[in-house]
């Protein structure tokens, strides 16, 4: 009985967490705008949508990873899947779930192309110094 | 500590082998002592975030009398069970150990928000160990409550230890001391 309680408390508490922990990854990520080179790549240019994001982690598996956003990236990935499960399964029953579902997986999408961002910056110093030495 | 500990696992490990009660013992009980330590690390973490409200050694006085309360009332629980096993009472007191852990950190999660704590380390810090506490004590409540579900208990422990160091290296990393962020758009409960 009281491992059941432990259990769900639990459980429950680490929805929170991990919905606190993927919205403090994708904040980090929110106030920085997007070059205009993966601006017309990807064709987003101030907000994302959540169909955008599995576009967005194509072209991202394409360009080389960076060790620093790879645990960033496949956390916001589980978060992702997390909240299609919730807005297909209870937003039907809930509607205001439904439409913060959404805007959270645009905010994904807006992450994944913030990433993607910053591996081809990175992956464009890496051949700048390359042809120098 | 950690490297400590996994070097005497190791060690238990090559001479005793995985399924010995040793080395079931020993991972056990180590795992007890990395728990307490993390105690430790949420007490600096108390420190830091009540540092201005000066409270800080009252917390810690409560929070090592909350530890002692936590292990005495595991062993009344399994003391007063039939079965009086010492494994028993070791997978009892972890899943305690974290479940209060779980506890004084949602406290502090909650404390953040209500102080509108702004650094975006600390607040990283805080939310990977709640996630790190959380997967635990819902794995060794599964543990006690369903012993025959190895898979599902086996796996998650090592996967929760991975997460959180990975998720430190990224918050001292990624971020400096004076990088912020509103923690009111953090909760997952809109306030």
């Amino acid at each position: 009985m009281m491992a059941a309680v432990i259990f769900i408390i639990s459980v429950a508490a680490l929805m929170q967490f991990f919905v606190s922990y993927c919205r403090s990854l994708i904040a980090a990520s929110a106030r920085r705008a997007l070059s205009v080179d993966v601006q017309d790549v990807i064709g987003i240019r101030r907000s994302a949508s959540g169909e955008d994001f599995e576009r967005v982690m194509q072209f991202l598996h394409l360009c080389p990873d960076r060790r620093e956003d790879r645990n960033g990236v496949k956390a916001i990935g589980a978060y992702f899947r997390l909240l299609g499960a919730v807005g297909t399964t209870m937003g039907k029953l809930i509607p205001s779930l439904r439409v913060w579902t959404e805007s959270e997986r645009s905010q994904c999408a807006y992450f994944a192309a913030v990433a993607l961002d910053r591996r081809i910056a990175h992956n464009r110093d890496m051949f700048a110094e390359q042809m120098s030495a | 500590m950690s490297v400590l500990v996994s070097a005497g696992r190791y060690l238990v490990f090559t001479q005793h082998g995985l399924v010995s009660s040793e080395y079931t013992y020993f991972y056990y009980y180590s795992d007890a002592i990395l728990t307490i330590c993390l105690y430790f690390a949420l007490m600096g973490l108390y420190a830091i975030v009540f540092e201005e409200l000066g409270a800080a050694m009252r917390l810690r006085v409560f929070m090592m009398l909350l530890l002692i309360g936590t292990t005495l009332f595991s062993y009344a629980v399994v003391h007063q069970s039939e079965s009086r096993m010492l494994t028993h009472y070791i997978v009892e007191i972890s899943q305690n150990l974290y479940f209060v852990g779980l506890i004084l950190t949602y406290v502090l999660w909650a404390a953040l928000l209500k102080l509108r704590e702004s650094r975006v380390r600390v607040i990283q810090i805080v939310l990977s160990l709640g996630v790190y506490f959380s997967i635990n004590a819902a794995n060794y409540a599964l543990h006690n409550a369903y012993p025959n579900l190895r898979f599902v208990w086996a796996f998650l422990p090592p996967a929760a230890g991975m997460f959180l160091p990975i998720a430190w290296i990224y918050a001292f990393m990624k971020f400096d001391d004076e990088a912020r962020l509103a923690p009111a758009r953090l909760a997952a409960v809109p306030r």
